[in-house]
């Protein structure tokens, strides 16, 4: 970066795309060594819960780069949340670098430079704003696209069970309308739910997902209401209400504040009430057409 | 983070203050700001606002902070059941 001496910082990041240009742009105006540690392409956070981010990671690639002769200090300054799987210790008793964890997020090293290595408790603190949890929403989307062509086929071809065996024109229109609750499920847990979590009652995330599902459910009844049934409603509000407590459960993975024992916790608790609501959802969705025909 | 309360009591963070040194680590590394030093001895300001990230517990010199470390990711959690439940890993859970 720029353009080093011997006196200029060591900089430990992961060779992950976001997070080394991240440093690349903030660290325009500075001159700094970057050592990259191969994490495979997973960020800092991860890779360090992980165990690719790791004290022996840090050893190995500072050996390896030979680092002794390009700096005459001895100081390597890493994410403070590499800290999960680096010891700092360690690292200075395999490699004799003395490890400094820097500020959290990329954008306060500067200061964090010219502050004489000095951090202070907002750059060492993890946050969740509005813009950091709305950038979270493509990437969780992405992940749903291989499910939701599961779901649509499975939905398709329940929508078309009927007195007549199966019924094509059935799967057509029926399977568009479960189609559209899964969306409209998708997004109240992936999309709504993380714009307005922090005002969404309740503490475990599967209860904070039940609102949006109902308000999407009751939403998406109405919109159908001359198309579809009240059973056929009623099943898809138990559907969409699931799917939004399920995917907003499965969002604990993308928050910085949520511990794996109490993710356990909650899950045992909702876990069994999705289940319910979706068994009770789809045999009613199946029930209908033998029911409703005179 | 004011903002985000999790589940109270859960975390498994425990600091034993006979053994801690007073060094300071934890209050460096913790994401969350629950450590502080007084008298030469950490001490656990904010339990409930720990998510066992382990960062502590890693950078302890003298091992005086047990935390059982993990991602709290339901994705994760849910492979590790189904992985533990077919005897090997067939599911990758997150990141």
């Amino acid at each position: 970066m720029g353009r080093p001496g011997p006196e200029s910082p060591l900089l430990v990041t992961a060779n992950y795309k976001l997070s080394f240009d991240a440093l690349r742009f903030q660290l325009d105006t500075i001159d700094a060594w970057l050592l990259v540690a191969d994490t495979r392409g997973v960020n800092v956070w991860c890779a360090a819960g992980k165990g690719t981010f790791s004290t022996e990671e840090i050893i190995h690639s500072v050996q390896q780069s030979q680092l002794q002769e390009l700096v005459s200090h001895r100081t390597l300054i890493l994410p403070q949340l590499g800290a999960t799987g680096v010891a700092a210790l360690e690292v200075t008793k395999g490699c004799g670098f003395k490890v400094q964890f820097g500020p959290v997020r990329t954008s306060d090293l500067p200061t964090f430079l010219r502050n004489n290595n000095q951090a202070d408790e907002a750059m060492r603190s993890v946050t969740f704003t509005l813009k950091e949890r709305a950038e979270l929403i493509p990437v969780e989307l992405y992940f749903l696209l291989q499910p939701l062509v599961i779901l649509f086929l499975a939905g398709v071809l329940l929508s078309g069970i009927g007195p007549t065996i199966f019924s094509a024109s059935a799967a057509w229109t029926r399977g568009l309308h479960l189609l559209s609750g899964t969306l409209v499920g998708i997004g109240c847990g992936t999309i709504l739910l993380p714009l307005i979590l922090p005002w969404l009652p309740g503490r475990q995330f599967w209860v904070k997902g039940l609102l949006p599902g109902l308000a999407g459910g009751i939403a998406c009844w109405g919109i159908f209401s001359g198309q579809i049934t009240t059973p056929e409603g009623l099943a898809l509000l138990l559907w969409i209400t699931a799917v939004s407590s399920y995917l907003a459960m499965n969002f604990t993975g993308s928050t910085p504040f949520t511990s794996p024992t109490g993710v356990e916790h909650e899950m045992r608790r909702g876990i069994p009430i999705q289940v319910a609501a979706t068994v009770i959802g789809l045999l009613l969705w199946v029930a209908v057409p033998f029911i409703s025909q005179p | 983070m004011q903002n985000f309360r999790y589940i109270d009591k859960v975390a498994t963070l425990s600091l034993d203050q006979e053994t801690c040194i007073g060094c300071g680590n934890c209050v460096t590394v913790c994401p969350h700001r629950i450590f502080g030093v007084a008298e030469r001895k950490a001490e656990i300001e904010d339990q409930d606002a720990c998510m066992e990230c382990g960062a502590c517990a890693k950078n302890c010199p003298v091992q005086a902070i047990s935390v059982n470390p993990g991602v709290g990711c339901a994705a994760e959690i849910i492979a590790n059941w189904i992985n533990g439940f077919v005897g090997r890993k067939i599911m990758s859970g997150c990141c």
